[in-house]
């Protein structure tokens, strides 16, 4: 049997790894990988993703498990030291030494360090690895509560905006040093570079271009840079990504020839100059280029296992590579692809360019006008698959190309409809390399039909994911090709979405679940759709949990949260957390007299747990007469506005936060909405009252407060992201009503704002423009509802105990008086519920 | 658990009053107690049907079932537990969305705007 070893277990090495699993005569050969990193290949191309959960395992391309399944060796943390090429043999770190018959070099890239003095100081990193990126998250953690920490950033390249907007996101003023005289200078025109450094400075990064660092100034670590102009920035720390150079050194010290600037040559089979050694991936020097993208380098991996397998298809690479690429996590959209700056005379350019609104898009076409040969888009990427489908496929143009950039102005046509016109052949997945012809064949047979269907049955999209928008466009014009239409409708009794069910509970003006019933549904409705209606009829008409009980969450039925035992836990509203001590001595009484276990909330409250359903009206009843209102801990509804002492009595407080968020919590309380909503107010960076992981986060500045939207702690945390900001405490309380308001009307049913925000086309920066430029010209709609509802608000607990028809449904048994028997046991001088 | 069984119509032995119609919400349930026993009791406004079972949820073994929330699935009228959202169909107690072993259904009647539950004790 005759042995493959890769040397690399990165995204291209596991690639070669998963190509092989799955190829015919694997049995014919041993597979072994020798990996440097302590881990099992991860998805490099998401690390970022790695800054808001710090999940290593979701990055994980294939767990340890999978490579014994399928018979292969993985052997992480053991670095290759030296290959022989005469004898067949290698060296790895541990000073083993093992043959081959058959080497695959996936050594990868490392990050370009420039040889500036002081590149060795404390707080100066790379960004590569998920071990570079807890380093990062260490440091920053570490100069965050520095007053001003800057972070900057050596690289206005793909990477480093990356790496910018990640740094941004944590909280960190954060700097962009690009040495050329515009960002991306590889992908983008002067006026493209423009447009993305304007729409990058509204999210607040600072950009500084040509500027050549000279020296990494500091004592110890890392405080200032130096420029060759002779200006200086500070900086608390640095992440430097000023390019990639390939993992040679081990192929070079072995004979194996390599380019004059680096790189292992490889020739179309991904041969190098050794019999039998192929290498792939990031390391491979091709045509005189270094490929630093994925999709190239899986090509690779399926030439060169093709070659050693002795396919008779096994191909070769292409003369010309792609690489168009399309920018994630930035904030703004970029993407470019093709020839994006052709040589004059050898094609004809279109630009489309709206200043104000930070879109810029560019398209070469042919002399003749026939075809198309690149281009670059900024600000707004939506047509980028088609535009690349177009010019992949080499497509006739239309006869007015500016169409493609334009829209079809007047026509109505649809962007994306396009995708059906695509030759089978079309590639419409790079990475996994699957074509339309292919994806299409699993709809007619029924094996999918839908985006996540086709991404199990065909494995497309598994890889960069960049391929996912194409996808749903196949999905959505192939169905609606054949009448089938797909939406997220409530259930068997409402064929519509939550927000067209909104949308016509209000045009309708229908008032009662049985009237939407009757009107809009079918059947008997159900346990989904009763308290779906219920809380849009809370957020259409202020309506309380009260009128239509029965179809509300039982929770809500009951205004109060059921726990393990059937019993239920009281939690009374405390505005901002402030509470006095009549208050506290008023709830400890209650607590006492009906046994109930107390604990703190983490919302900065006080939870009673253990009231039997007919006591809940009598200690409502006492509550109230101490001044208490509901807190609503039992709803999908505005739960609490955490909030940091502030500048009453702290000394690093910039406002008075409490005041803040109480005003905060008295305007949103009893507001219901599609799931719970948290806020948080903190009085200066240093964030004590965790804004950030709230719903809403408002954080006081020197010049008022940053508004940060749609964060959340729980299973998935996710940090809050920065809607708007500075801004005064008034402009706030509007921007918030905005955006409550807006998520209140569109978003589903049990999805919480970072889902909602997540499934928003345009992400953050189009809810920016909706919320804070009113794009959609619905700001004064929107604060009228919002204000609608906060004047609308009652007491809901006051409203039940004070109406006797109401408080009926307290009652445990229909034919008896008697009170329902509840095991406890002792805890700490408590009572908990008898276990399960 | 052993204390609830379904009971079909024709052995009924013994008719519980469980209380007048108005004391029962509408589209939803609530509990009696028979003995040691409590028994959810539903009311179905659209279909003017009533329907019982042991208020017992099989899944965790607490007593809450008369409190979920009603429905309907293909026609088969359901209560979802509202600890957990099992649903049981109230005509055979069937578990619809997992397998929980089913619920004891009962027969309910209405005479002169009084409710009864048949048992056969
Ligand atoms: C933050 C970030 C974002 C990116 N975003 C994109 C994107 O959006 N789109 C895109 O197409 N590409 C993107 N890339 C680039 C992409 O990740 C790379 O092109 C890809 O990872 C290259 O794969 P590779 O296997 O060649 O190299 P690597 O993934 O670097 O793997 C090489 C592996 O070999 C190991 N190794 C090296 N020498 C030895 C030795 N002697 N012995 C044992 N092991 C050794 C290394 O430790 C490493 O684990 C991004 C990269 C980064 C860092
Ligand atoms: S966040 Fe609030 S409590 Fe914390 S340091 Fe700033 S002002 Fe003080």
């Amino acid at each position: 049997m005759q042995h493959i070893v890769v040397i690399g277990n990165g995204m291209v090495g596991h690639k070669f790894c998963d190509l092989f699993s799955r190829h015919p005569r694997r049995g014919e050969f041993r597979l072994s990988v020798f990996g440097e990193e302590g881990r099992p290949a991860y998805d490099r191309v998401h690390l970022s993703a790695y800054f808001t959960d710090r999940d290593a395992d979701k990055l994980t391309l294939a767990p340890r498990a999978w490579y014994a399944e399928h018979g292969m060796e993985l052997r992480t943390g053991e670095r290759v030291t030296a290959i022989d090429t005469g004898q067949r043999r290698l060296q790895t770190a541990r000073g083993e030494s093992y043959p081959y018959d058959y080497l695959v070099l996936a050594t990868g890239s490392a990050p370009f360090v420039p040889p500036v003095p002081g590149c060795d100081r404390e707080g100066v990193f790379v960004y590569r690895t998920i071990e570079d990126l807890d380093a990062i998250l260490d440091y920053a953690e570490r100069i965050r509560h520095r007053t001003g920490a800057r972070c900057a950033v050596m690289g206005g390249g793909l990477l480093g905006l990356e790496a910018a907007k990640a740094t941004l996101d944590m909280g960190l003023a954060t700097d962009v040093i690009e040495f050329a005289p515009r960002l991306m200078p590889r992908q983008l025109d002067d006026e493209g570079g423009a447009t993305l450094r304007g729409s990058l400075e509204k999210l607040g990064l600072s950009v500084h271009l040509s500027r050549s660092t000279t020296a990494i100034g500091g004592n110890g670590c890392i405080s200032h840079l130096e420029f060759a102009d002779g200006s200086r920035l500070d900086a608390d720390m640095l992440i430097i990504s000023a390019g990639i150079r390939p993992r040679d050194e081990l192929a070079r010290a072995a004979g194996i020839e390599v380019g004059p600037r680096g790189g292992i040559l490889a020739d179309a089979h991904m041969r190098t100059s050794a019999a039998d050694v192929f290498v792939i991936g990031e390391a491979a020097l091709y045509r005189e280029m270094i490929y630093g993208l994925v999709a190239p380098g899986y090509e690779m991996a399926r030439v060169a296992l093709g070659t050693i397998m002795a396919d008779a298809d096994c191909g070769c690479m292409p003369d010309a590579i792609d690489l168009s690429t399309k920018l994630k996590l930035i904030g703004t959209d970029v993407a470019s692809f093709g020839d994006c700056f052709p040589e004059t005379g050898t094609a004809r350019s279109i630009t489309f360019h709206d200043e104000a609104a930070g879109v810029y898009k560019r398209i070469n076409i042919s002399p003749d006008g026939k075809r198309l040969l690149g281009g670059i888009l900024v600000g707004d990427a939506a047509d980028y698959n088609m535009l690349h489908q177009i010019y992949r496929n080499g497509m006739a143009l239309p006869p007015q190309p500016e169409d493609l950039i334009l829209g079809a102005r007047g026509g109505g046509g649809d962007a994306g409809a396009g995708v059906l016109d695509l030759p089978d052949a079309a590639v419409i997945c790079s990475c996994e390399n699957i074509t339309k012809g292919r994806l299409c064949g699993a709809l007619d047979a029924g094996e999918a039909d839908s985006v996540k269907g086709l991404v199990a049955c065909t494995g497309a999209g598994t890889g960069c994911g960049g391929c996912k928008p194409i996808l749903s466009d196949l999905v959505d014009n192939y169905m609606k090709a054949r009448g089938k239409v797909v939406r997220n409708t409530i259930c068997e009794h409402f064929d519509y979405t939550r927000q067209e069910l909104r949308d016509l509970v209000v045009l309708k003006g229908i008032g009662s679940y049985d009237a939407a019933l009757d009107e809009l549904g079918r059947g008997g409705g159900c346990e989904v759709c009763k308290p779906v209606l219920a809380g849009i009829f809370a957020t259409v008409t202020a309506e309380t949990a009260n009128p239509q009980a029965v179809i509300q969450d039982t929770n809500d039925r009951f205004l109060a949260n059921i726990q393990r035992n059937g019993t239920y836990s009281v939690v009374p509203r405390v505005p901002g957390g402030e509470i006095t001590p009549e208050k506290l001595i008023a709830i400890g009484a209650v607590a006492k007299k009906y046994r109930l276990y107390t604990k703190i909330t983490g919302g900065q409250r006080i939870d009673l747990f253990g009231a039997r359903l007919d006591q809940l009206p009598p200690i409502w009843e006492e509550l109230i007469a101490a001044g208490f209102e509901s807190g609503h801990a039992y709803g999908k509804s505005l739960r609490t506005v955490k909030s940091c002492v502030g500048s009453t009595w702290c000394r690093y407080g910039m406002d008075d936060s409490v005041s803040f968020a109480i005003e905060i919590e008295e305007r949103y309380k009893g507001l219901r909405s599609p799931h719970k909503l948290k806020g948080g107010v903190s009085g200066c960076i240093r964030e004590c009252a965790e804004a950030r992981g709230k719903d809403f986060g408002l954080i006081a500045v020197e010049e008022g407060y940053n508004l940060y939207v749609c964060g959340n702690g729980g299973a998935r945390p996710r940090h809050a992201e920065l809607l708007a900001g500075p801004v005064d405490r008034q402009t706030a309380v509007r921007y918030l009503d905005r955006f409550l308001m807006f998520y209140l009307r569109t978003a589903g049913p049990l999805v919480r704002t970072a889902k909602w925000l997540e499934g928003l086309e345009g992400g953050i920066a189009y809810l920016r423009s909706v919320v804070v430029d009113d794009a959609l010209g619905l700001a004064d709609e929107l604060e009228r509802e919002m204000q609608g509802l906060v004047e609308g608000y009652r007491c809901e607990w006051r409203e039940a105990v004070e109406t006797p028809e109401l408080r009926a449904r307290f009652r445990p048994f229909v034919n008896t008086e008697e009170t329902e028997e509840l095991e406890f046991v002792p805890l700490r001088e408590q009572q908990m519920p008898k276990p399960w | 658990m052993t204390a609830y069984h379904t009971i079909l119509p024709e052995q009924v032995t013994t008719w519980v009053r469980a209380g007048r119609t108005t004391q029962f919400p509408v589209g939803a349930g609530a509990t009696i107690k028979v003995g040691d026993r409590q028994i959810a009791v539903f009311y179905f406004h659209r279909t003017d049907r009533w329907y019982a079972c042991q208020n017992l949820c099989p899944h965790k073994l607490e007593n809450v079932l008369g409190r979920g929330l009603t429905g309907e699935q293909d026609g088969v009228p359901k209560v979802a537990c509202p600890l957990h959202k099992r649903t049981f169909s109230l005509e055979t107690g069937a578990n619809l969305n997992g397998d929980c072993p089913p619920l004891a259904v009962y027969p309910v009647t209405i005479r002169d705007g009084e409710v009864f539950v048949g048992i056969d004790d």
